[in-house]
């Protein structure tokens, strides 16, 4: 069951969450993705989204021929679409992906989802968080327009701070101007 | 590009008060090539056995401190016909005419246990004068590094009739680790590089903190909760505290008000980012932008009436300036390519920014009406200028090439003279440059 989306937005969901201990969160299964800190560190807990870290590492992704398993959706629908330079227009490769995530999170109800928005590092640093922000939230727009409930979406940037590719030319470019829809469980009661 | 510079470094020369009264010793510039004023810094006088390390030590930091300014050039002892090995003793002028030493520095430091004084005189030597008077400073040996920095800083401003800035620190993001997992912390170091401390450690990413006027307090982002939120940071305590902003979440780009009552950010809703002002003794907030576009970056103008800021509103990255209420913005910047991180200068007249075209990024400064732009570096990625105390110098990040790039910190003149890097082990980003201390 989910948690309300008023807790989402207002801060608590962690709280709430943690109270059931019953958060997961879940991250990406490529290596350069499962950084300990990458919702955070093991901070003073004071927002949604400080997922503990421990618990991702731990994390149970499924199996990778379980359709309901969020591995299955970071490897078999696709946990991210791409953007052109100075962008956060949806290519139709990108549209096909989330169609697909949208299906995903519409069938597996017990989940909810952080978008991360990402740019290259062609670009000033707050610049590329509010380019972030675009990206993410043109995902979200997306999933909400396939049914996806808004109130288990919520949108981040980390700007040009996480790249995953780190040479300095269009070919790493390409793949760090991105957003990933990370999946978390909601709640395993 | 001469011209201009040479007017600009006449300016800086002639309009002190200190010149106006004190002839010959000035900054001489032959067509915009300025040639350093050469002084000369006997080792100060060691009043007391338990002194002379630190008079020597004391002594070199003052000499680094003017040379580093590229204004100025050491004339090295072995030059000396006259030693003046002693405070008290009178100037033998034409020994020090006789090297074209112009300027003096003498000196005299007291050590008792942990306690020191140092004393200090400048001679303008073709004058053949005393230029201001002498001048004591007192405090602890551990901090015999501010002393010199005072010293250098009363010499600087006597000759060139404007405040230093020797004695001032930078707050800055140190950094470790690769670029596909760069560990960030908080750090404050002096304006040289020296005494650094870590302020937080580097568990989750922190970015661009910024001084408050009077160097108590650092604002920054942070994503300790995986959104990025804004905190303010005592440096004394080291204690920290989350601001709470319009809304409350995904803040970024702080920048305090000159009385560090009021913070200027960005907060992001669904995909648009615009401006707001949250005050923090009544945590009142307001809006000061309302556009479907990035609006960031926001400094205020020295007097507190206007807000400089970037907005892609016409399709790129431009300067815009606002009034500190908000309102209908104007478009300082028109020349080609994308300008972002504006920042104005304490002396109010100038705005520097980071311009990115034609695959190169580069540190300018134009007037608060955009004309006059000057370009003064270019690299592959140099990125956030902050302003010096007295708005002569900025610090900027410079991040090198490729997958082992790295960051570090530069300063360089506003006349685009005198870039040098800042000497920090370790990678450096972001750096605000604090107040002159008092």
């Amino acid at each position: 069951m989910l948690m309300s989306s008023q807790k989402s937005r207002n801060g608590n969901l962690r709280m709430n969450m943690l109270t059931k201990a019953a958060l997961i969160g879940l991250v990406l299964t490529t290596a350069a993705c499962t950084r300990p800190d990458r919702f955070g560190g093991a901070g003073d807990g004071a927002g949604a989204g400080a997922f503990d870290p421990n618990a991702a590492a731990n994390a149970n992704l499924g199996g990778a021929n379980d359709p309901t398993s969020p591995l299955f959706f970071n490897q078999t629908i696709g946990d991210r679409v791409l953007f052109a330079v100075d962008t956060s227009t949806l290519t139709e490769q990108g549209k096909q992906i989330l169609t697909g995530q949208a299906r995903w999170l519409l069938a597996n109800a017990d989940y909810l989802a952080i978008i991360e928005g990402h740019a290259d590092e062609v670009g000033t640093r707050e610049y590329n968080i509010g380019l972030g922000f675009r990206r993410a939230n043109a995902v979200r727009e997306f999933l909400v327009s396939q049914g996806v409930p808004s109130d288990r979406l919520r949108v981040t940037s980390y700007g040009k701070e996480r790249p995953i590719e780190i040479c300095s030319d269009e070919s790493c470019y390409a793949k760090n101007r991105r957003a990933v829809t990370v999946i978390s469980i909601a709640s395993l009661s | 590009m001469l011209k201009r510079l040479t007017i600009l470094m006449m300016a800086l020369v002639l309009s002190g008060p200190a010149l106006a009264q004190s002839g010959p010793l000035r900054l001489v510039i032959t067509d915009g090539v300025i040639e350093p004023l050469p002084f000369a810094v006997p080792t100060f006088e060691a009043e007391n056995g338990e002194a002379v390390q630190v008079a020597s030590d004391i002594s070199r930091l003052v000499a680094q401190d003017l040379s580093g300014t590229g204004l100025f050039r050491e004339v090295p002892a072995s030059a000396f016909i006259s030693q003046h090995s002693s405070f008290a003793q009178t100037v033998v002028y034409p020994d020090w005419r006789a090297i074209n030493a112009q300027a003096l520095i003498t000196g005299a430091v007291f050590v008792s246990g942990n306690q020191m004084t140092v004393k200090f005189r400048l001679y303008d030597v073709f004058s053949g004068a005393e230029l201001g008077g002498g001048l004591q400073f007192a405090g602890t040996v551990d901090g015999w590094r501010r002393m010199g920095h005072k010293v250098a800083d009363a010499a600087y401003s006597r000759i060139t009739g404007e405040s230093g800035y020797f004695d001032s620190r930078v707050v800055f993001v140190a950094e470790a680790g690769p670029k596909d997992n760069r560990q960030k912390r908080l750090a404050v170091m002096d304006y040289d590089g020296a005494n650094l401390k870590y302020l937080t450690d580097s568990g989750s990413i922190v970015l661009a903190p910024r001084f408050s006027p009077s160097g108590d307090r650092v604002l920054y982002t942070s994503f300790e909760s995986g959104f990025p939120r804004i905190n303010v940071l005592d440096v004394a305590s080291v204690g920290r505290q989350q601001i709470t902003t319009a809304d409350g979440e995904m803040a970024f780009s702080p920048r305090f008000s000159n009385d560090g009552r009021q913070v200027i950010y960005s907060l992001a809703n669904g995909g648009n980012t615009d401006i707001y002002r949250t005050d923090l003794v009544t945590g009142a907030n307001s809006r000061l932008t309302e556009a479907p576009s990035i609006e960031t970056a926001p400094s205020f103008s020295p007097d507190g009436s206007q807000i400089v800021f970037e907005s892609d509103r016409s399709g790129s990255q431009q300067l815009y300036i606002m009034s500190a209420s908000g309102g209908e913005p104007r478009r300082i910047s028109f020349g080609e390519g994308r300008y972002g991180t504006p920042v104005w200068s304490p002396r109010g007249d100038l705005v520097a920014f980071t311009k990115q075209n034609a695959g190169r990024f580069h540190i300018g400064v134009m007037r608060t009406d955009g004309s006059e732009e000057r370009l003064l570096t270019a690299s592959f990625l140099d990125e956030g200028p902050t302003w010096s105390p007295n708005g002569r110098v900025l610090m900027f990040m410079r991040e090198t090439q490729g997958a082992g790039g790295t960051s570090s910190l530069y300063s360089v003149d506003i006349s685009g003279r005198n870039l040098k890097p800042v000497p920090i082990q370790g990678g450096a980003s972001d750096p605000s440059w604090g107040p002159l201390q008092p």
